[in-house]
């Protein structure tokens, strides 16, 4: 599985690992929305530090889980992208639309 | 000018080949001793067009994607990504920042804006009913000393 993910109190931790692709974006956002929809935190971290590759889809995902938490009334945070997974975040203008940090422990 | 080194392959509309096309175009344009943004602008590049097949061209249904590439002597190379598809009505529409036909609200609309941003040109071939062609060029920076002849 390319998704492990961790529940604290408030707080749903995502680490996405490998290449996100169309091909394995599916089963990512299935792992996590079945969590989120069940634990209904108040915010989820996406961690990208172990992701290798990341094409649109991974865009995809990050907006996908945007309106989810939306929804949910929490909040979205992106953390530990790479120079060129950052670069192609940027092309989207996601910096702008949730929190995007360097930060977070394992 | 004649390309001093080109590569074919045809492989099946399957999701999995995504990654396989990527990897195989970038271990073929390796040989131009490229930098690793340069190796990772043309994987993804590759991965978007490649989506757009399994995706828009042949919606999800089984059929061939032919891959070519080209290296020319002045460190150019040359990408075709072609399938025999559906084909695009509109190329200017489809081309569109964030616009997509997918309903899900999961896929971005931004995979032609990604190529066109890491690459130096993406070309648009397409017929409805006939398939379409994305042809992407992109410069390398001459690090081994391919050629003196470099671009700038």
């Amino acid at each position: 599985m390319s998704v492990r993910i961790y529940l604290t109190e408030d707080t749903m931790t995502a680490y996405l690992m490998g290449d996100i692709d169309h091909h394995c974006a599916k089963g990512i956002r299935e792992e996590i929305d079945e969590t989120a929809q069940r634990a209904h935190p108040k915010e989820m971290i996406l961690d990208f530090r172990d992701v290798a590759f990341m094409d649109s889809s991974g865009i995809g995902l990050v907006m996908g889980r945007y309106s989810l938490m939306q929804a949910l009334g929490g909040e979205l945070k992106v953390v530990n992208l790479s120079g060129p997974i950052k670069k192609v975040m940027r092309l989207a203008g996601l910096d702008r639309l949730c929190i995007i940090e360097n930060g977070g422990t394992k | 000018m004649r390309a001093i080194n080109e590569m074919k392959l045809t492989i099946k509309s399957r999701s999995t080949n995504e990654g396989f096309a990527r990897t195989a175009v970038a271990a073929f344009v390796a040989t131009l001793d490229p930098t690793v943004e340069e190796i990772t602008d043309i994987k993804t590049a590759v991965s978007e067009a490649v989506t757009n097949c399994v995706v828009h061209g042949y919606r999800e249904s089984i059929a061939n994607i032919y891959i070519t590439a080209a290296i020319y002597p002045d460190n150019r190379v040359v990408i075709r990504i072609k399938d025999k598809g559906c084909g695009i009505e509109d190329i200017d529409k489809a081309m569109e920042p964030l616009y997509t036909t997918c309903q899900s609200g999961e896929r971005a609309g931004l995979g032609f804006a990604v190529m066109q941003s890491l690459c130096d040109k993406v070309r648009v071939a397409s017929a409805p009913g006939r398939g379409t062609t994305v042809t992407l060029t992109k410069m390398i920076s001459s690090r081994g000393g391919n050629d003196e002849q470099h671009a700038s």
